[in-house]
């Protein structure tokens, strides 16, 4: 399981003050925080109250990458946004994220190439968000196309089915489960699968175990990533224990700390 | 149309371990032997860098093995009386990598020795010879503990492979190659978790990885060796996907499973029909060597003079530096 992080975000308020402040040693110790609980990578994103979010995009990877060379996403809806945080970049970059619109696609998928990037691609469009598996793949579909015929490896994409709260979209879940088995099969090789976790139990009263549940049964059907809190133990150490049973990793006592020293 | 070889692409490489330490690193060898470091499968060239050759060890006790045949005893000689002798012609006459020193005799149930005389054949191996050297204590936990921090003591400086860690026997022997600045032999029993399991164990000592060697336990043909092979196999591959825990180079006691081996030792004269049992004791230790160098094996322990030149001649010809 490749674990994103999700804690720098200009959405918490320590991150936004932060980010206002530019007092790196926040952003710094939330970034080794997250790789020390088992991330292998770090989101950024600046936030809705950012003023400036190409100067604070910068100003946030030059950060992080002072104390980690982990791979780092850039996240934000501006695709002005994404390529300045693309050219600070040195460690390894994912681009978070494209729709599956292709006014809004092509561009990120250049700046993939350009920037020898990971790409995220959510399927949903400008029509809204899909409400069943087949408008799912449809969506994925359309995205692979795009990618293949720019030149994206698309082993370098990562489909995202958009998970919807499970108190919002009761219905949907079986069918975001689903989708995410049947993305690999739409080309060969398969594109990767990502989702964003805390989406899930956005509104329960039970967030952690709704997170921790709908990761395992996503892993299950062969997720590969997910951007999700990590200084959540049980829910990092959930991950971890499916990966072993998946055969992903060789059993030992200590296999949680193993994982969290690879 | 030609056909393309699938290639594999891999995310991590086995540690590469020093054996030995020269003059100007604190120790008396003429030169160090690096081990492992490979980016890919054995022998797999396009796959992966494989910088180092596997090296070979002969084996040698601090006394004269009495349940050795004789037709491996004759071929070392009369040396086999004296360790110190007898390292000096597997350097010389054999050509061996490393020497490999069991302390057999320090046994409650063998000789028992004291600590210091085993402590002075350390010293005089050490003294007599020039390349690197494996200690290796008697197998018995208790007098283990007493005999190899002395032993690893005497040897400060020259960075030596010192063993046998095992899961329920490992903070002395790690306590004392932080200490004297030595690697160490984590052995587990055919047993791919407990090598993990130890190696964590181990490094959670702040025993730096690649200061770590893997003795998987194998069996001789005939004796497990398809076994021991899956298990290092596996090993292997989960290494070289990226767990760290298991990036470690292997030794591989061949020459001790070899000729326990019936097939080894029984006599001419018993069975007929096996043929010679010079030559079928040196095939057997040179057959199950070059198997497990396929499993991923990065130090070869053997005994026969003659197995051990043959699988040279066979790495030789493996890593493509032999001109025929």
């Amino acid at each position: 399981m490749f674990i994103i992080g999700e804690l720098i975000n200009g959405m918490y308020k320590d991150i936004a003050k932060a980010i206002q402040a530019k007092d790196k040693s926040v952003i710094q110790r939330r970034a080794l925080e997250q790789i020390e609980a088992g991330a292998d990578a770090l989101d950024v994103n600046c936030g809705p109250a950012s003023k400036d979010p190409v100067n604070d995009i910068q100003w946030l990877i030059n950060s992080i990458q002072e104390v980690t060379a982990k791979p780092i996403a850039v996240d934000s809806g501006r695709p002005q946004v994404i390529e300045a945080g693309l050219k600070v970049l040195k460690n390894k970059a994912i681009i978070n994220s494209a729709t599956a619109d292709e006014e809004k696609l092509e561009p990120l998928i250049a700046l993939a190439i350009k920037y020898n990037a990971r790409l995220i691609g959510l399927t949903i469009s400008k029509k809204g968000i899909p409400q069943n598996k087949d408008q799912r793949l449809e969506l994925a579909a359309l995205i692979i196309a795009s990618a293949q015929g720019k030149g994206l490896p698309v082993e370098d994409l990562y489909l995202d089915p958009i998970v919807m709260p499970v108190n919002v979209a009761q219905p949907q879940m079986k069918d975001i489960l689903e989708s995410l088995r049947e993305f690999k099969i739409i080309s060969d090789p398969a594109p990767k699968t990502v989702v964003g976790l805390s989406n899930v139990s956005q509104g329960t009263c039970q967030r952690s175990l709704v997170n921790r549940t709908f990761l395992i049964m996503a892993v299950a059907c062969g997720l590969d990533a997910a951007i999700l809190d990590p200084l959540d133990k049980e829910l990092v150490d959930s991950a971890i224990t499916s990966d072993l049973i998946l055969n992903k990793h060789i059993y030992c006592d200590s296999f949680l700390d193993a994982y969290r020293k690879k | 149309m030609t056909v393309e070889l699938v290639k594999e692409k891999w995310s991590n490489a086995v540690a590469t371990v020093v054996i030995g330490a020269t003059k100007e690193e604190g120790g008396t060898r003429s030169q160090a032997v690096e081990c492992a470091g490979e980016e890919g499968l054995p022998f797999l060239f396009a796959e992966g860098k494989i910088t180092h050759r596997p090296v070979i060890a002969m084996e040698i006790l601090d006394l004269e093995p009495d349940d050795w045949p004789q037709s491996l005893t004759s071929a070392i000689g009369d040396v086999i009386k004296n360790p110190v002798d007898w390292a000096l012609k597997c350097e010389k006459e054999f050509k061996a990598d490393l020497i490999c020193l069991r302390l057999q005799g320090a046994h409650p149930d063998a000789l028992n020795k004291p600590v210091d005389e085993l402590v002075k054949t350390v010293k005089d191996v050490l003294k007599a010879t020039a390349i690197p050297l494996i200690i290796l204590g008697c197998g018995e936990d208790k007098r283990d503990n007493e005999i190899l921090p002395r032993c690893a003591e005497a040897a400060k400086g020259e960075r030596i492979l010192i063993g046998e860690a095992v899961q329920g026997n490992y903070k002395t022997l790690t306590a004392s190659a932080l200490a004297d600045g030595h690697n160490i032999i984590a052995q587990s029993p055919i047993d791919i978790n407990i090598a993990k399991q130890l190696n964590i164990l181990i490094s959670d000592m702040a025993l730096p990885l690649e200061r770590i060697v893997i003795n998987p336990t194998v069996g001789a043909l005939g004796y497990g060796l398809e076994y021991a092979y899956s298990i290092m196999e596996r090993a292997r591959l989960a290494a070289l996907s990226g767990d760290k825990m298991l990036a470690m180079p292997f030794i591989c006691f061949v020459g001790l499973e070899a000729w326990r081996a019936k097939e080894a030792k029984a006599s001419t004269e018993e069975f007929p029909a096996w043929g010679s049992q010079v030559q079928r004791g040196i095939i057997w230790e040179a057959l199950t060597a070059t198997t497990f160098l396929q499993a991923g094996a990065d130090i070869l322990v053997m005994r026969h003079p003659k197995s051990a030149e043959i699988v040279r001649k066979h790495i030789d010809e493996l890593m493509g530096s032999l001109t025929v």
